[in-house]
């Protein structure tokens, strides 16, 4: 139960566990923005729910097509403020009102209105710091390894090139279906990745084993 | 393929972006990956000749910094030409200008991103590394003039065997909490932006470079590109972007209030926190253009870092310009109009005293010189820009020398009135936070791409989805499609 839980959250950060013949996922190239969002929406159409787009910018419209909800970075990110704006209110309460009281012209040793500049850069300073920490945790950030990394071709991911990548972890997985749907989705070629755990022998990228398709 | 997707771009210039009268913000109909290319290859290459010379140069104004400072911390704040009345100097004045020159980074990274303004993508990544240093820069003054600098952590709220706390009714703490958040923030900002473009850069370094490869992995924090990563990505992003806006509204009027709470006539008024702001913005973005003019040349990015880019700075330059102008103007009949015979006696000895010299240069180089934008053929004029850029520049800093000396000199009691003179310290201190400044700037522009890769590939029409439609020609695509329709070329 715990461990299933695990590995859904582990999912939704895009970490996926491979099966037991060490499959990882298939790795599909399109050709460009649009045949990657018409295909991840023929992905999910199928029942998918374990995979992802990999693009080296975001695409528009794609949250939609993978069927993702709003992101939660919001929500964090309001925690931290409010946690920042109870500190910096206590910080100040209690320094100025508590420990620490100095009579400063007559002036009251704790008030509001001299207090604002403090409260207003606490919150955007943890509110800040919330969201980046909220986004790394969400996304499973920082990641050193990755066996989407040891495939022929992902460098360019960052550069010019548009991948779909099923993990093997997904219900609806079968290697042969799987890849034959990609096939039709209109691939320029689909490829096993295969994870073993560790960054392995050099030269690395020879594990991914390269299946040619016609698009 | 890569290949198709840039014959396409280039056969379609810059349809499908749904704005057909806007020139594209991509000049030269360049691909995603020659985009990559252009960027990137700066961090790549062998470090070129000239830039070792400007770093040397640089790095002589470091040294003086250096000297300056280490000379100050022996002798005490003594070696300045403070004295009675005007115990604010050259340290105030550079702290309130490098602040200044910082907020046009983050104006451009964060305001402009929520107005969905889409050609600051050119331009955001080396603004926001400008805010940085440029902050760094503040940061310094006043630290080393609290005098002993070894105390200087008294005013951070630090348990401590002395059981004190800082004062949190002084606008100068105020100071210390606006400065390192904005500092921070700004530093995060700029980091979550260049996540996905030190990615770039390690899928592209070659396995013979170990080194390089171990760094780049290390900062970009094994970024795949993953939609599910953009999206919680793209919302921080639009997050800090949020944020940001209020703080760097914040900052300045915070900085403003070191002056404003105080009695001091010249300087007890509630125009400065959005007059600072105005101002800030206005000599940022003088700094920006300076730097983008030298940097779009010597690094080939006339097709990203285009002329209309630099002709909408300078519409912002012209307007925050103005807005300045316009605030000195306020100032004084603010000044007539209330009565006070100190008020009207501190603004007619700006203009007329023994610092009229710095109060007109002040007014022509901010409100006059930023008039000529209002002529298209000189806001397009490269060479023109840069001499306004560097003006405002001038302007600005004097602008902030007006206010902190002309004020202190001359306070209500005659018989304290004095001259201030600023001694070769003072001097040698301020140009050596160039040097501190030109540095950093220097080692950023070396090993940093200094344009946001990800973000102008965003902005180009071969980005958008619907672009491929209708057979790949993507002649009014955006406009015909619904969801649910695709067709798919592939």
């Amino acid at each position: 139960m715990l461990k299933e839980l695990i590995r859904q959250v582990k999912a939704s950060m895009g970490i996926y566990e491979p099966r037991r013949d060490r499959v990882y996922g298939l790795l599909a190239e399109f050709s460009d923005p649009g045949a990657l969002l018409h295909a991840a929406e023929r992905v999910r159409a199928a029942g998918y729910t374990h995979f992802d787009a990999h693009s080296p910018f975001p695409i528009h419209g794609m949250d939609r097509a993978m069927g993702l909800g709003n992101s939660k970075v919001g929500y964090i990110a309001l925690g931290g403020g409010l946690t920042g704006l109870a500190l910096a209110t206590w910080l100040q309460w209690w320094t100025g009102g508590v420990d620490y009281p100095l009579n400063i012209s007559g002036k009251p040793f704790f008030a509001v209105e001299p207090s604002v500049p403090i409260m207003f850069e606490l919150t955007i300073l943890f509110a800040a710091l919330s969201a980046v920490g909220g986004m790394l945790a969400l996304n499973g950030l920082p990641r050193p390894y990755n066996p989407l990394f040891y495939a022929e071709n992902f460098a360019r991911v960052t550069d010019d090139a548009f991948f779909l990548h099923i993990a093997a972890s997904d219900r609806h997985f079968d290697l042969e279906r799987t890849k034959q749907l990609l096939r039709e989705l209109g691939a320029l070629y689909v490829r096993v990745i295969e994870d073993h755990g560790h960054a392995g022998e050099e030269p690395g990228p020879a594990r991914a084993v390269a299946e040619h398709a016609e698009a | 393929m890569s290949v198709s997707t840039a014959t396409t771009a280039k056969t379609v210039a810059h349809a499908g972006d749904g704005y057909h009268d806007d020139p594209p913000l991509v000049a030269g109909n360049l691909s995603f990956h020659e985009v990559t290319e252009m960027v990137a290859v700066h961090t790549e290459k062998k470090t070129p000749l000239a830039w070792y010379g400007a770093f040397s140069l640089a790095n002589i104004g470091l040294m003086i910094l250096l000297l300056s400072v280490a000379y100050l911390f022996w002798n005490g704040v003594g070696v300045w030409g403070l004295n009675n009345p005007v115990g604010w100097g050259y340290a105030i004045v550079n702290f309130v200008f490098w602040v200044g020159i910082g907020h046009a980074g983050t104006l451009i990274s964060a305001i402009l991103y929520l107005f969905r303004q889409q050609w600051r993508t050119a331009i955001n990544r080396s603004a926001e590394a400008m805010t940085l240093f440029a902050v760094i820069c503040a940061l310094l003054f006043p630290t080393i003039h609290v005098g002993r600098v070894w105390a200087i952590y008294w005013t951070l709220p630090i348990p401590n065997q002395m059981e004190m706390w800082p004062q949190f009714k002084s606008p100068l703490l105020w100071d210390v909490f606006a400065v390192s958040v904005y500092f921070t923030v700004s530093l995060v900002f700029w980091y979550v932006g260049l996540i996905p473009d030190l990615a770039t850069l390690r899928d592209r370094t070659p396995a013979t470079k170990k080194l390089r490869q171990k760094v780049l992995a290390f900062f970009s924090l094994g970024w795949s590109g993953a939609n599910r990563h953009w999206r919680n990505y793209e919302k921080a992003y639009l997050l800090l972007a949020a944020l940001a806006t209020p703080l760097v509204l914040s900052v300045h009027s915070v900085v403003s209030f070191d002056f404003a709470v105080s009695i001091i006539p010249g300087w007890h008024t509630t125009i400065f926190p959005p007059y600072f702001v105005a101002g800030a913005i206005f000599s940022g973005f003088g700094m920006v253009m300076t730097l983008m003019v030298i940097a779009r040349k010597v690094y080939n990015m006339e097709n990203i870092i285009t002329i209309n880019h630099l002709e909408k700075m300078n519409i912002i330059i012209l307007l925050t310009g103005t807005m300045v102008g316009f605030a000195y103007i306020t100032e004084f009949f603010i000044a007539w109009y209330s009565g006070v015979p100190y008020e009207q006696y501190a603004f007619i000895n700006r203009a007329t005293g023994p610092y009229a010299w710095a109060y007109w240069i002040m007014m022509s180089c901010n409100l006059l010189f930023p008039q000529f934008f209002w002529i298209k053929k000189l806001r397009r004029n490269v060479a023109f820009m840069f001499v306004v850029s560097i003006f405002v520049n001038i302007g600005m800093w004097f602008e902030r020398f007006v206010i902190v000396v002309t004020s202190l000199h001359r306070d209500y009691l005659p018989s304290s009135w004095d001259y201030y003179v600023p001694t070769v310290v003072d001097v040698a201190t301020f140009i050596g936070s160039f040097g501190l400044f030109f540095t950093l700037f220097l080692i950023f522009l070396r090993f940093v791409p200094m344009v946001a890769i990800a973000e102008v590939k965003m902005v180009m029409p071969q980005a958008d989805p619907h672009f491929y439609e209708h057979g790949g020609d993507g002649h009014g695509a955006a406009h015909e499609v619904k969801a649910g329709k695709h067709t798919g070329k592939a």
